[in-house]
């Protein structure tokens, strides 16, 4: 309907409206391992208000989320545990790499920390910092969104690969 | 470093406090164990804080024990069991930092060794000397005889090397995406 009341409609792909959808309701997994995850909690509250942008339902349970917020230093001991984190939730999935140390190792160059998250899980979004400013965190989350809706995400591409049956791993 | 700076220690000055006892503690050390006693750093003499006594491999057990229950001594609580690599023969020093809470005073014990000779395990003086022992073995590889579990404790169980010797890469990295297999009998304790 338009505002006269003619009929009005307009076309569009279905995959459109359903990124539409999912990029409006992130159900993150806080994966918070040391100080960043401070900021993250900051992030989540009141002040900043990730609810805004529709990602406020936190889930402590990879099964019922589907943004793995990795946000702190991933020791080598805790590389499997965030594996499996990640292969235990289902599809579609997105990972943020939350600060220095999940992104890269941050000052951490050592034999015992894992030199980026990248090295274990695939990632979408970067948020720099020592720890990353909350706006910072939030304009992350809306390029997250935006790449949702492109489909670009690696989740996305993924899926379009295996309906098209050249999907060769699934991670 | 001139010997006769004080250390800074977070104990304040523990000679002014402790040096006569520590003094009669080593003396009694040197009668009943002789060559046992391979050495002793006193501070002040040595770049110490508190004196470092260091102890035969083989006789470890003995004066510890002889530490922890005599009358004089009463050295009952392990602060601290740890390791050293020296890059000098014999390679490591096995460090056990006592506290007697009797006196308040603090010494530290140290055993020479390297990585073919086992140092006998203090588990049966200190039952928290198992995962101690444990964590100086992941990090340093220095073995306890009589040890009921000697596996890694920190590391990874398929992680090659010993991480905190002085001759590993510091960005030995060994990143292991799957998870570590867990031995199925250790979940049936
Ligand atoms: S990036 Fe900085 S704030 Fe974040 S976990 Fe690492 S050290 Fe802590």
């Amino acid at each position: 309907m338009s505002k006269d009341g003619s009929a009005a409609y307009f076309t569009t792909r279905v995959d459109a409206v359903v990124n539409w959808a999912r990029k409006h309701s992130l159900f993150p997994l806080p994966f918070g391992t040391s100080c960043c995850g401070i900021e993250m909690m900051a992030t989540l509250c009141s002040d900043y208000d990730m609810a805004r942008f529709g990602a406020e339902a936190i889930r402590f349970s990879p099964r019922q989320a589907d943004l793995l917020i990795v946000a702190g230093i991933i020791n080598a001991k805790m590389a499997p545990v965030l594996k499996t984190v990640y292969d235990q939730m289902s599809e579609p999935k997105w990972v943020m790499s939350f600060g220095a140390c999940a992104s890269s190792g941050g000052i951490f160059n050592v034999y015992s920390v894992t030199q980026g998250i990248d090295t274990v899980i695939p990632v979408d979004v970067y948020v720099p910092g020592c720890p990353p400013a909350p706006e910072g965190v939030l304009h992350s989350l809306i390029r997250l969104q935006e790449q949702i809706q492109k489909g670009e995400t690696v989740a996305q591409r993924r899926e379009r690969q295996s309906r098209a049956g050249t999907l060769k791993s699934i991670t | 470093m001139d010997i006769n700076t004080p250390v800074p220690t977070i104990y304040g000055d523990q000679l002014e406090k402790f040096g006569e006892l520590w003094k009669k503690q080593v003396q009694t050390l040197k009668e009943k164990f002789g060559d046992a006693i391979e050495e002793v750093l006193f501070p002040k003499e040595a770049n110490t804080d508190v004196p470092i006594i260091f102890v035969q491999a083989a006789r470890i057990i003995d004066v510890l024990g002889f530490m922890k229950n005599d009358a004089g001594f009463e050295y009952g609580f392990l602060a601290d069991l740890t390791a050293t690599d020296e890059e000098s023969a014999p390679r490591f020093h096995v460090v056990y930092n006592l506290l007697s809470r009797k006196s308040m005073s603090r010494v530290r014990v140290k055993v020479r060794t390297d990585e073919e000779n086992a140092v006998p395990t203090a588990i049966s003086l200190w039952p928290a000397a198992n995962w101690a022992e444990r964590e100086v073995w992941d990090m340093f590889g220095v073995r306890f005889e009589g040890h009921p579990d000697l596996r890694r404790i920190l590391m990874d169980v398929r992680w090659e090397g010993h991480p905190l010797r002085k001759d590993y890469p510091l960005r030995g990295y060994q990143i292991f995406p799957t998870p570590e297999a867990i031995d199925p009998s250790l979940l049936n304790y």
